[in-house]
């Protein structure tokens, strides 16, 4: 058995941020089933938020106000203005830390606009934000290696929980296959989001689900898994990422017919209208037949900032263009569609990043959620761009900081090894012995699918049933799957097999949670209730397991300053 | 029909590493990584290789494509497609194979930290943000894209023959903070890559500028870190001196004085370097490979003569 006071499992932002708030004190582990520095973090691109002010005078309640109109009032009040309030020193530190960040003339942290921000509030390095700050904190991680033990290329199996108190994991070392018992104090899942369930995604291939899955089979909810964030500009069919920093410098989108269609649908943000927003319209030109060439392609245009502008703030997207389709966005749009980016639910946690149970904030002693696969909520509905950079550190420090508070004050707990351990090696002779015909592939494939064409930018009854309908059906012949490899060393399709298992999982619970909710707001659309349904729907959904089932139940949103409004821009 | 020839590898299986050949149509614009994902959800699932991201910032996917390290992802297969119809795939160099396309990153990591990867900065923290201007950023801005894929030092030239050298990626780094207007050890960082294993062990091949994914190109940031040891007159080291010896008698000859680029590489003072230089001059003796004694100007050495005042002046 291994043994730390405290175990990180993800190694992007958030988890990193944690480790470095306790490794003054604590025996750390951090662990990660890529290394730390290819962590999914580093592909957020346009920037990271905080009312610096450094290009024009901005402030906390400016921050707050934008975060909850742009969460459709989902958000809880009181976590966004911790959240905001927190900001500016969290860059500054990140600075201090050596990150590095573009600059205005005269040396301060350069900042440009971003959708749904009322002032230019993104704090960037190129368009390669997220890159710069995962290996600012790689370095201070490094730096810090006697009292931080990396584990990369280890997997998180399933969380052990005694009760109420969480005593550590169960993981494998992908390079040798050996499953350990990692016995901690505490326990802080920052394990990212679960975009590889739909078809169109811009997340890595690591995006699966795994911690929120592992939390949810130990018996927490998952909160507002309904609300998942479709990105407007995603490359056409691949789905991987053309930053919205690219919109925040002047780009435009076209439809088919050359025509700048923002101006329907949210005429005093045009482009830079939250992405919500801005998914749903493209999604609608290319419904209405009004795509590029009558396909589901929206033009993103560059072509009028110029060679120079581009170079200097957007360097990553030409490549990207170039490399991955032969566009040089100096000469020629690029051709994008909506693609699934960001999970807004996760893990339910209070303000500090402690696992909470219900509506009554019950805690999971010892257990903690920070990032991504968390859920405040302080998004809401849908998250501004550049908040989950922000969200990742902020709330990674807060988990870090009330990990440490809460490891200082109790000791480890007993941990039965063998039970645990019997548990995760059972599920992978069960994999290995159960000798089926069906393909993982197609399994993979049809899911994926199934959650884009059905569970994406519009939903309705109809369709998120066929989607629940077809998952059920998935995990049935997952059960009856084909493996190929059987060995022990860096047996990469066994975890891929674990992984879909996963997804499939994660899968149902946001079709169930997007059936449930009968109303319209932020990323969640129901063309069948196209309103927002205050009275009965401004409530968090907590999706339960229940004897193999799924059972949702609803808590409130914390309202402090502003009082739900009509959301236009 | 595309030819898929690529090296595999199952320690648990068979010790030695063999070749296999997979068909597959390449489908319109898929990467090598699409191609190497069909093959291994459709054709053999034991076919093993990282991978994350898919848009050429993890740096999981390097690997080698026809000889040279390249990122699966970022890559058209059409564009790979060599030799009629066939791609060879095969793992990352300088580095051990664990499984078929995956190699241990251990050594290239340890490498990394021997460099001190992080800020060690001049003054206190501030209340704010350290103010640093457009013009300092641009000097750490290309080497602050490395993603660490390994590409440069899987097909690193020197890392071939010596496993000491610090290799392009990390070296590449260390420029990062050297030249980071925030960081107060630029004198003991160049003092400390000026040793054996660093710098002055590039042979300026520069095939690590090739095979850089990104913008980060390690050749140039080294170059970089070796213009900072010389302004620090960090000099009292081989490499140093060669490239003082060097440019002197290039300025006032315009051309290599073969004699004295030797001993002033090792120093004049270096009784056991200047031995050691020994049997080379008398092997080239006894072969009648000796240059000159007295070293000649070329014509139009006063030209050259020129280009360096109106170089000194920039």
């Amino acid at each position: 058995m291994i043994k730390h006071d405290v175990v990180i499992v993800g190694s992007g932002l958030a988890g990193m941020r944690a480790a470095l708030e306790m490794c003054k004190d604590l025996d750390v582990a951090i662990l990660s089933k890529v290394y730390p520095s290819r962590s999914h973090s580093g592909a957020a691109q346009g920037g990271i938020a905080a009312a610096l002010g450094n290009s024009e005078p901005d402030s906390w309640e400016e921050h707050l106000y934008d975060t909850v109109k742009g969460g459709d009032f989902l958000n809880d009040q009181d976590a966004v203005e911790e959240y905001v309030k927190a900001a500016p020193d969290v860059i500054y530190e990140l600075e201090h830390f050596g990150c590095v960040f573009s600059r205005t003339p005269d040396g301060k942290i350069a900042q440009r606009s971003f959708g749904g921000h009322s002032k230019p509030r993104a704090c960037f390095s190129a368009d390669r934000t997220g890159h710069t700050i995962l290996h600012a904190l790689h370095e201070q991680l490094l730096k810090h290696s006697k009292s931080i033990k990396i584990y990369s290329e280890w997997y998180m199996h399933s969380l052990i929980l005694d009760g109420d108190r969480c005593n550590g994991v169960v993981v494998s070392d992908i390079r040798t296959g050996a499953v350990e018992v990692m016995q901690a104090r505490a326990v802080i899942f920052a394990t990212g989001g679960y975009g590889r369930v739909f078809n169109i995604t811009s997340n890595a291939f690591a995006g699966t689900a795994d911690g929120v899955m592992a939390a949810f089979r130990a018996g927490i909810p998952l909160e507002d898994a309904e609300f998942v964030q479709y990105h407007p500009s995603g490359l056409y069919r691949q789905g991987i990422l053309f930053s919205e920093a690219a919109r925040g410098e002047g780009a435009y989108l076209l439809n088919g017919e050359g025509e700048r269609f923002m101006e329907q649908y949210a005429p005093s943000r045009m482009e830079l209208a939250p992405r919500d927003i801005v998914a749903r319209a493209a999604q609608s030109e290319m419904d209405a037949g009004r795509g590029v060439d009558g396909k589901d392609i929206i033009h993103l245009d560059l072509r009028h900032l110029g060679e120079a502008r581009i170079m200097e703030r957007l360097p990553q997207i030409r490549q990207l263009g170039i490399d991955f389709i032969g566009v040089d966005c100096v000469k020629d749009p690029l051709p994008i569609q909506p693609t699934a980016h960001y999970s807004m639910g996760g893990i339910p946690t209070d303000k500090t990043g402690h696992v909470i149970t219900d509506e009554q904030g019950t805690l999971v002693n010892g257990f903690f959620a920070a990032g991504e696969c968390a859920c405040v909520s302080v998004h809401g509905a849908n998250r501004l761009g550049t908040n989950s950079l922000l969200d990742a550190v902020v709330f990674g420090e807060r988990a870090g900081r009330s990990a440490l508070t809460y490891a200082n004050a109790v000791g480890h707990a007993k941990v039965n090894e063998s039970h645990e351990k019997t548990k995760v090696l059972e599920q992978f002779e069960n994999i290995f012995q159960q000798n089926g015909s069906e393909s993982y592939n197609d399994i993979r494939d049809e899911m994926k699918t199934v959650m884009t064409e059905n569970c994406g930018v519009f939903r309705d009854e109809d369709r998120l049933k066929v989607c629940i309908d077809t998952i059920q059906k998935l995990r049935e012949r997952y059960k009856r799957g084909k493996v190929t490899d059987k060995g022990k060393v860096f047996n990469s399709e066994i975890y891929e097999i674990i992984e879909l298992g996963n997804m499939l999982g994660m899968a149902e619970i946001i079709a169930t949670a997007a059936l449930a909710r009968q109303e319209s707001r932020g990323g969640h659309f129901r063309t069948d209730y196209p309103k927002r349904d205050d009275e009965n729907f401004l409530k968090h959904s907590l999706t339960y397991p229940k004897d193999g089932e799924l059972e949702i139940k609803y808590k409130p949103v914390v309202i402090t300053k502003h009082q739900p409004a009509e959301r236009t821009y | 029909m595309a030819t898929f020839r690529i090296k595999r590898y199952n320690p648990e299986k068979q010790p030695e590493p063999y070749y296999e050949e997979f068909q597959l149509d390449i489908p319109q614009g898929a990467t090598l990584l699409d191609c190497m994902n069909q093959i291994k959800w459709t054709l053999d699932g034991s076919f093993t290789y990282r991978m994350s991201c898919r848009s050429a910032i993890c740096g999981s996917c390097a690997v080698k494509a026809n000889g040279h390290a390249l990122l699966a992802c970022q890559r058209q297969a059409s564009h790979l497609v060599k030799n009629g119809d066939t791609i060879v795939l095969e793992p990352l160099g300088n580095m051990k194979p664990i499984k078929d396309l995956v190699v241990d990153f251990k050594p290239f990591w340890d490498k990394i930290d021997k460099i001190k990867p992080y800020l060690q900065p001049k003054t206190r923290a501030p209340e704010k943000e350290r103010l640093q201007s457009p013009e300092q950023f641009k000097r750490i801005d290309d080497s602050s894209t490395c993603i660490m894929c390994g590409s440069c030092y899987s097909d690193c030239n020197v890392l071939e023959v010596n496993d000491k050298f610090l290799g392009p990626a990390a070296l590449a780094k260390a420029q990062r903070f050297v030249e980071d207007s925030r960081d107060g050890k630029t004198h003991e960082r160049v003092k400390e890559l000026s040793k054996p294993g660093g710098i002055w062990d590039c042979t300026h091949c520069a095939e690590c500028v090739e095979r850089c994914p990104k913008p980060a190109r390690p050749f140039d940031r080294i170059k970089e870190v070796m213009t900072v040891a010389l302004e620090e007159r960090v000099t009292n080291n081989t490499g140093a001196r060669h490239a003082i010896s060097f440019t002197k008698s290039i300025k006032s000859s315009g051309r290599v004085n073969e004699n004295t680029l030797p001993v002033e590489s090792v120093g004049y003072f270096n009784v056991k370097g200047l031995f050691d230089l020994l049997p080379v001059g008398l092997r080239m003796l006894f072969k009648g490979k000796i240059p000159p004694i007295l070293h000649k100007s070329i014509d139009d050495v006063d030209d050259v003569k020129r280009i360096f005042m109106e170089a000194d002046k920039e």
